[in-house]
């Protein structure tokens, strides 16, 4: 008793032909969009990989931009293989290549499923990168002299403009760190003097943020100098009043916009995997509805088409005894002659 | 005496319709892409609409917009008579179009490249626009709490940081204008009244900039206050050094964006300045198959060779016949012609 059997006249056959076939290049566009997504995550990634110390994974858009293209290749095929099916001649030749077609496409779909997994689980390596790359890009930020870190000051003051954020968890990152350089410091002055010596490592610290933290939406021109020094500035008050400066940490605003990427991404694949299956779904019809017809001469006749030929507990037994037999394949059978060794 | 007579064989009269009706899809296509090109240039000037004075220069995407939706109009009209055209019983109600497309069309296509002169020649008034309203942008740039010019800061320094500019001029147009609120300078101060005595408006005057001129490129952390005090800074001199913020000014970072933004477009309204001349001119070939089909017209065999021509008189009778019925409207005409009689007065 099949499972899940519809019957079939010449205008269902037609219909579903047709309806599949645009099925097929709808999930083509999808694939190529797929494409692009991942082209677009790697150029982002690449973009702000100072700030990741270079060492953020690639794992993930490199999937998705292999996915894309097997997705592409796979339903334009699918496609085309609907567009044939009505014609009785390209249905006979085709008909070996339908089933290992249908099982690719169901290795596709674990794939893919593999890698909407993977785009949800990744997001936590890149919270983890972002955290530890800021923290070096911090450090660093006054080496603009340093082969290789020439450009880490830029980098970090353009992230910081446009994410509107200041800093690794927040502002006072910055008051932990030399980010003004020696070659701009007067040694000889006695307040810089007091403050070198005033720590461990002789380090210039002091309490202010450089220039790119300053929000351009604060109606006070920006105070960045002695933030937490409430005499330095006229009618300032550092606990109660709203800062000009962005009090948001990079780390948390830099992972929200890749984390919204991802899960966009991870989105459109769940839909793939449904679009994916319903396609198959739809083949297997097709090929059965085309394969039972009572009188292959006559286009008009009636016919069946299932899904699973047996019931879904007896398909998967016997799926099940296929895999044992498989592995039982090179033992000798009960009964059977044992294989002769022929005297030399 | 026609001018330019041509024969017509079926076969001929098919393939020009055929290709004419190409053209005028492909010219409709063109017309909508005018169309976007306008809304693009227009969205982009409405953006910065708070540091220009006038919107004169707005005519330019507005008279692209019109033109677009005019040539899509126009070609898909043209269009649909060609698709009538082969047929000689849908033909003739076509017939009393024509000549007004023509004249339409013409008129469109030479509006296109009015456009295109004129974002040229508009590139003056845009700068004088810029000009005054940079400068208002930056005098009122301290006046947050004024209803009106509450987000002029905020506009002008992200303009600053987005185009990589600072002031009007150049930076040193931040140091004749007070840029810090009254609220936030303390009066009783020594040096904020000094400053304030110094001049004759009592404004408080710096020789410094915001921190939206600060460049992120330069290896230095930002200098923004006392720019011209080589003391007040270790290892820098003023004349020498390499500012570390920026030194064009917004007004020229603003045209320069704009005149690039209207060089792109109007090498594409150009080109399809272009596609819409190649029409009319097949739209020309198109009077030649009207005249055909005339003569097919009433014919029961419309598989016939027939003349084709492109105007049934002389050139000069031609225009005298165009102008006759605009003049009479003008009330020119109102001669009594000779050999008449007087009309009757009552």
């Amino acid at each position: 008793m099949p499972f899940m059997s519809v019957k079939f006249n010449l205008q269902k056959r037609v219909k579903l032909a047709q309806g599949l076939w645009m099925f097929y290049w709808l999930s083509v566009i999808v694939g190529i969009s797929i494409f692009s997504l991942g082209i677009f995550f790697k150029i982002e990634l690449r973009k702000r990989s100072e700030v990741m110390d270079n060492s953020e994974s690639h794992l993930v858009p490199n999937l998705l931009i292999l996915v894309g293209m097997l997705a592409c290749g796979l339903n334009a095929f699918g496609g085309k293989m609907c567009h044939d099916a009505l014609d009785p001649i390209k249905f006979s030749k085709m008909k070996p290549m339908l089933k290992p077609f249908m099982l690719l496409s169901c290795g596709f779909s674990m794939l893919l499923l593999l890698v909407a997994l993977l785009c949800f689980l990744m997001q936590f390596s890149i919270y983890l990168t972002l955290a530890e790359g800021l923290k070096n890009t911090i450090r660093f930020y006054k080496d603009t002299d340093t082969p290789g870190r020439c450009f880490m000051k830029r980098t970090l003051d353009i992230t910081q403009i446009e994410f509107r954020c200041c800093g690794n968890n927040n502002f006072r990152d910055w008051f932990e760190v030399q980010w003004i350089s020696n070659r701009y410091l007067d040694m000889s002055n006695d307040v810089v003097k007091d403050r070198v010596l005033s720590n461990v490592e002789g380090k210039y610290l002091m309490d202010s943020v450089p220039f790119s933290c300053c929000n351009p939406g604060s109606p006070r021109p920006c105070i960045q100098h002695h933030l937490t020094n409430n005499s330095a500035h006229y009618d300032y008050d550092h606990r109660t009043e709203e800062l000009n400066i962005w009090t948001r940490g990079c780390r948390e605003a830099v992972f929200s916009y890749y984390s919204s990427i991802m899960t966009s991404i991870g989105v459109l694949i769940i839909i793939t995997i449904i679009l994916e299956s319903m396609d198959v779904a739809g083949l297997k019809y097709l090929s059965t509805s085309l394969e039972t017809m009572t009188d292959p001469e006559n286009p008009e006749c009636e016919s069946e088409g299932w899904l699973l030929e047996k019931g879904f507990k007896e398909t998967f037994a016997d799926v099940l005894t296929k895999l044992k037999t498989l592995g039982r394949a090179n033992q000798v059978q009960e009964g059977g002659d044992a294989p002769e060794v022929s005297p030399p | 005496m026609a001018v330019m007579k041509m024969k017509f064989p079926f076969q001929k009269r098919v393939k020009l319709a055929q290709g004419l009706w190409l053209l005028s899809w492909c010219a409709t296509v063109a017309g909508a892409t005018t169309f976007t090109l306008g809304c693009l240039l227009k969205t982009e000037l409405h953006r910065r609409a708070e540091v220009m004075d006038n919107t004169d220069i707005h005519i330019v995407p507005n008279t692209l917009m019109i033109v677009g939706l005019a040539s899509l109009g126009i070609n898909y009209f043209a269009s649909k008579i060609c698709q009538d055209a082969l047929d000689a019983g849908r033909f003739p109600r076509w017939k009393n179009f024509l000549k007004p497309y023509f004249a339409i069309s013409c008129f469109f296509t030479v509006l296109m490249l009015l456009t295109v002169i004129m974002s040229y020649a508009m590139t003056g008034s845009l700068e004088s626009s810029l000009k005054v309203g940079l400068r208002n942008g930056i005098r009122f740039y301290k006046d947050t709490d004024t209803p009106g010019r509450c987000f002029q800061k905020q506009n002008i320094d992200r303009l600053q940081m987005e185009f990589q500019c600072c002031g009007n001029n150049d930076f040193r147009d931040w140091f004749e204008v007070q840029w810090i609120s009254n609220r936030y300078l303390d009066f009783s101060s020594k040096e904020v009244k000094d400053r304030i005595k110094s001049n004759v408006d009592g404004r408080f005057l710096v020789d410094g900039v915001p921190f939206s001129c600060c460049n992120p490129s330069s290896p230095r952390p930002c200098i923004q206050y006392q720019l011209t005090n080589n003391s007040a800074h270790y290892n820098y001199d003023y004349q020498t050094e390499e500012l570390n913020i920026y030194l064009r000014g917004c007004r020229e970072a603003l045209v320069n964006y704009y005149m690039g933004l209207m060089n792109t477009i109007g090498a594409g309204v150009l080109s399809v300045f272009l596609l819409q001349v190649h029409t009319v001119l097949t739209a020309i070939h198109l009077r030649f198959l009207q005249t055909a089909m005339e003569a097919v017209a009433g014919n029961e065999n419309t598989e016939i060779e027939t003349e084709g021509y492109l105007l049934e008189k002389g050139v000069k009778e031609t225009i005298m016949e165009y102008l006759d019925p605009v003049l009479k409207f003008l009330l020119l005409k109102n001669q009594v012609q000779e050999g008449e009689t007087a009309p009757v007065t009552a």
